[in-house]
Formats: structure tokens, sequence, C-alpha cells
């Protein structure tokens, strides 16, 4: 490099001071060529680490809702996640129907949580930091609302699993899932 | 000093001297490496925390040869470990509590720097690499804990990685990608007992340039005054290497107490109880040491600016640290030790309370009280960093400070400069 720069002699084609301005544009072609490879040979490194195929392969769960009594919460496991469904009385329908849904936290009206009222669906994880709420036994905390009640920082969810109370910034999550006959669903 | 003598030893020596200078670095580090004369017992943590650093890995080298890292069978693993490995128990035991140990020696080791002033010119560059150090043994502890897969491990890994879906618009994706899967499971526990090996050899590393900036401008004293001469200074060895294996006497004593007497006073009593996704246990705390950290998480249970709270309880916890690396230019003051400084003096034991407060919050539930008081203490905690620390320096007036640490230590006649 010394010598390119004390040195008026062409390299090649063209004047001294040209030969730098190519040089310059060879560097930074070369860099940012090497730059693109770089991030190239990293990406397999780090999308290593997502999940799976296998992982993904378990992403379906089939219920049979025919056992679950009026009243009766049932848990099952949906890509390793409690999955929280309610058959919910009437009057947890009207509790959860009769709020002013604009004035909540995360605002969602009970329609858009539900595919039929009397079944309510959510993954049980806290939308906090991922703790499961308690409610699906009999004598759990329901907190206030009758809903659920996370242990870990108090979170507090209504009849429809509308966040309420506490530090968790939204509604328990609905997951994808459909009525297969009128008393099966599959999540995923 | 280059070794002399013609006998075989010596000759060997300066045969590998000449081409892979070892023994005369130990030598230079060592020997002719002037220390301060008036070092009291705060300085011995260091050295404690490098010994801790070489009995962890120790232990943990001999338990990874037992132990499974595979969600079916890794609690059962550690029992086996507990019940069937010769002296896998007390392996085991030094290795948990020596995790309680290491942090206990750090902080002691951090707040001597903050007492001392011995983050301040010329020695930043030696506190942000212990900043570092820090951060990377809170990430390898909190890796660690996760392995034995019991209750406690599970639901502290699931809510700290949780701790980054608080990320606007990729939080959910780098959950994901943390887990391997769609909540913490066998490709979390297979990953997180990878770098739980990894860390503390990158720890190992971090340290060689801890050492290297810490014996370029040498230790800091309790004067907090520069080195002026040979008066003030006195050979690492002998002086200071049996001072400090007399501190790590007393150090494996309490360390034993522990091992041999309570050995799970500082562990949590769910996490004998195997890993169950589907139930949270009532209520989860993280181990001591970061329960100053977790209050301050959890401090903030209102929105601010429409930022939603988790992210500003995430952001907040995360800059208890980072804050750290910028202490050097949030004190304004050039006096280094707080001997000296008649207000940051007492303010400096503001900031112990203020962190033991915070470890009370986070050990207790959050509510009533417990709320507001961690909230107060998060509030102090920021305003001694960031509003005191610029301020006591800019109204304080420094008392004199003494000539020379000889000097001091030795009166009128040290001065002199005889040694």
């Amino acid at each position: 490099m010394s010598d390119v720069a004390q040195s008026p002699v062409s390299h090649g084609h063209g004047s001294g001071h040209d030969g730098d301005t190519r040089r310059d544009f060879l560097i930074l072609t070369a860099s940012a060529l090497g730059v693109v490879g770089l991030a190239s040979a990293i990406w397999p490194f780090i999308d290593s680490l997502n999940p799976a195929a296998d992982t993904l392969a378990l992403s379906t769960t089939d219920v049979d809702l025919s056992p679950v009594q009026v009243g009766q919460r049932l848990t099952v496991a949906w890509q390793g996640k409690p999955v929280f469904i309610d058959h919910r009385p009437p009057a947890e329908i009207k509790a959860a129907e009769d709020v002013d849904w604009h004035t909540l936290r995360d605002p969602q009206p009970d329609s858009a949580r539900v595919k039929k009222p009397e079944w309510l669906v959510v993954v049980g994880v806290c939308t906090h930091l991922g703790c499961i709420p308690l409610g699906q036994k009999q004598g759990d905390d329901r907190g206030p609302y009758g809903g659920w009640f996370c242990p870990c920082h108090g979170s507090i969810y209504d009849t429809s699993a509308r966040i309420r109370g506490g530090p968790a910034p939204a509604n328990l999550v609905v997951p994808p899932y459909k009525f297969t006959t009128d008393t099966a669903i599959t999540i995923g | 000093m280059p070794v002399t003598g013609t006998g075989a030893t010596s000759r060997i020596i300066r045969w590998i001297d000449y081409r892979l200078p070892f023994v005369a670095m130990l030598e230079h580090e060592l020997h002719e490496y002037p220390t301060p004369r008036n070092l009291n017992y705060w300085w011995n943590f260091g050295s404690l925390a490098g010994i801790m650093l070489v009995i962890m890995i120790v232990t943990g080298i001999v338990l990874a040869m037992h132990y499974t890292p595979e969600s079916a069978m890794a609690f059962d693993s550690v029992e086996r470990i507990m019940r069937d490995v010769n002296y896998g128990w007390l392996l085991r035991y030094i290795h948990m509590n020596g995790a309680s140990m290491f942090f206990l020696i750090v902080y002691i080791h951090i707040f001597r720097g903050l007492y001392y002033g011995s983050y301040k010119y010329p020695r930043e560059l030696l506190w942000m690499l212990g900043v570092i150090i820090l951060l990377l043994m809170m990430a390898t502890a909190f890796m660690g804990y996760v392995l034995p897969w019991g209750q406690m491990s599970y639901w502290g890994a699931t809510v700290i990685t949780n701790l980054f879906s608080a990320i606007p618009i990729f939080g959910q994706k780098i959950v994901t990608l943390l887990w391997g899967g769609f909540t913490v499971g066998n490709p979390t526990l297979n990953r997180f007992f990878s770098l739980h090996y990894l860390l503390p050899f990158v720890i190992i590393a971090v340290v060689g340039l801890h050492l290297v900036a810490l014996h370029t401008h040498g230790s800091n004293n309790p004067l907090g005054i520069d080195h002026k001469g040979p008066q003030d200074s006195i050979p690492f060895h002998p002086y200071y290497t049996i001072k400090d294996m007399f501190g790590l006497m007393v150090f494996l004593i309490v360390y034993a107490v522990f091992v041999f007497y309570m050995p799970n006073a500082l562990g949590d009593a769910q996490n004998y109880i195997p890993a169950n996704p589907l139930q949270t246990p009532p209520d989860i705390v993280p181990e001591w040491y970061f329960l100053p950290f977790y209050a301050i998480l959890r401090s903030i249970t209102f929105d601010v600016l429409g930022i939603p709270s988790k992210l500003i309880g995430v952001l907040l916890m995360f800059s208890s640290i980072l804050m750290l690396f910028f202490l050097p230019w949030l004190d304004t003051s050039r006096v280094r030790s707080a001997k000296f400084r008649p207000i940051y003096k007492w303010v400096f034991w503001l900031l112990v309370i203020d962190v033991i407060t915070l470890g009370y919050v986070g050990h207790n539930p959050p509510s009533g009280s417990i709320v507001t008081v961690g909230q107060i203490a998060t509030f102090y905690y920021f305003f001694h960093f960031l509003i005191l620390f610029p301020l006591i320096g800019k109204i304080e007036r420094p008392r004199p400070l003494p000539t020379s640490i000889g000097a001091a230590v030795l009166g009128p006649a040290g001065a002199a400069g005889g040694n």
C-alpha cells in the first residue's frame, strides 16, 4: 500500500489516480461479495436451531369432545403446549359476551374467539412469560373473572380467556382448529 | 529477569524460553510484577474467582461424563450421579454450590471495585471485560440450572427464554429459534448443554484479557492512588500468594459447610420434581444470584408511552447490567477510593442495601407492598447510577490524598523511598 501511495508510477492502464479508484472499487466489491458469502454460510448454522422436520410433523392434535360435560375443562397437548378446552355453561358465555370489549387491553369480542359459543379452545400458555395459568382443575384459583389465573406473575383472564389484569400483554392465543364433526376438533 | 545458572534445568528452561517465553512470563508476572503494598482482604476475591472457575470446570467435566442431555433421561441421569456414581453426590454438590459461591465471590469483587473506584482511568477496559465475564457467567449458570430437568429447570427456562418474546415483531420467531420447537423441550436441553460446556472456556479467554489489562497498569489499591516508586510496592510472590492462600483456606471452610452440611440450602426443592410441561409450579423463583434482576424485571406493572410493561421490564433488566459498561464515564469524580470521598463513601452503602432489597423482593411473590418496594428499589438502582454517580462527583469535595502509598502505610519514612 505505501508503495502505491508514494509512487506516481501508473499500474496497468490509466494514471496512478485511476489505479486507486479501481483498487477502491475492487476492494469494495470483493468485501461486499465476501459479506454476502459469509452471511449465506452462517444461515445454515442459525436455521439448524429452528424446529426440525420431525418437530414440525407433530403439529396437529385430534380431540374427541363428546365426553366433556358442560362446565368441564379439558387440557390436551398440542405441539407440546397445553390447550385449554372449556365446555362453557351459559353463565360463562353470557359473562364473556356482556363485556364492553372495546375497553379491554387486547380488545376482541367473544365471538371472534370461538367457533361455537359453548366451546372455548385456547393455548394454555400465559402471554406474559409462558407459565400455565390455573383454572383447569376443580378447586383451582380462577381469578376474579372466573376464567384463569396465572400464578407466576398474577395475570388474570376472563371466561373468554382475555387478559383482564396483571402483566400479560395479550389474550390467551386461540390456536387454529376446526370441527371435524359436531363433537370432535382437529387442532393445528 | 532471565534465568541464570548452568545446571541442566536452567539450560532446558533457557532453551524453551528462547522459543516460547513461558517461564520468563511467569517470572515477570508473579515475581517482578509490582503489587501495591497496602492491598486488604477485599483484594482476595479476584484470585478466589479464578480458583472457583477452575473448580467449576474440573467438576463439570467429570459430571458431563455421567450426564445424559436427553429430556426423557436427564433427570434420572442426575439422580444416578447422586446415588450410584462413585462420589457423584460430592462432585454434583461441589458444582451446584460452586455456582452460588462463584457469584458470591464475584459480587463481592464487583462491590470492591465500586467502593475503591477500580473502574476509573486507566482501568476502564479492565472493568468492562469484567462486566462481560459477569454476563457470560449469568448465561452459563442459567443454562446449567436447566440441565437437571426438574420443575424449576423447565419453568425457569420457559420464563427466561420468553423474555425475548417481548421484542416487537420478531419476538416469537426468536423464541422458537431459541427453543428449536414450540416449547422448551429436548432440542432446547441439547443446545443448552452444548453451550453450558462451551461458555466456561470463553470465560477463561476473557479472564485472560482481564488479567492482561490488569497487569498493564497493575492493581488498584485501597487508597486509590497511583504507584509512584519502589517504596509503594512489594512483589506478588510470596507476599500476595501467601495472603491469597490464607483467604482461600477461609473461603473453602465456608464452601465446605455448604457442600457437606447444607447442600440444598441455596437450591429449590421443586427442582427435585421431574419437569412437567403441563404443570407450572406454584411460584417460580430463580436462583438467589438472579433475584435482584428478576425483581427489576417484575417491577414494571404499567405501560409507559404505549410501550407494553413486559417490554419495559425486559429492557430495564438488561440495562441494569449493560449500564455498568458506562460506569467509568458516569462517575465524574477523579478520586478513586471512597476513603477520600466523604459523600460517596455513604451513598455506596445505599446501593448495597438497594440490591439486597431487590433480592428480597425478587424472592417474594409480587403482591401488595412487595410490588411498591420493588418499584422504589428499581427506581433507586437506576437513580444511583444515572443521577447520583455523575452528580456526586461534581458537588463533592474530596479529602486530600496521601502523597504516596508508601507514605500512607509506613509514615514519613516510607515516603523517603526506603523499602
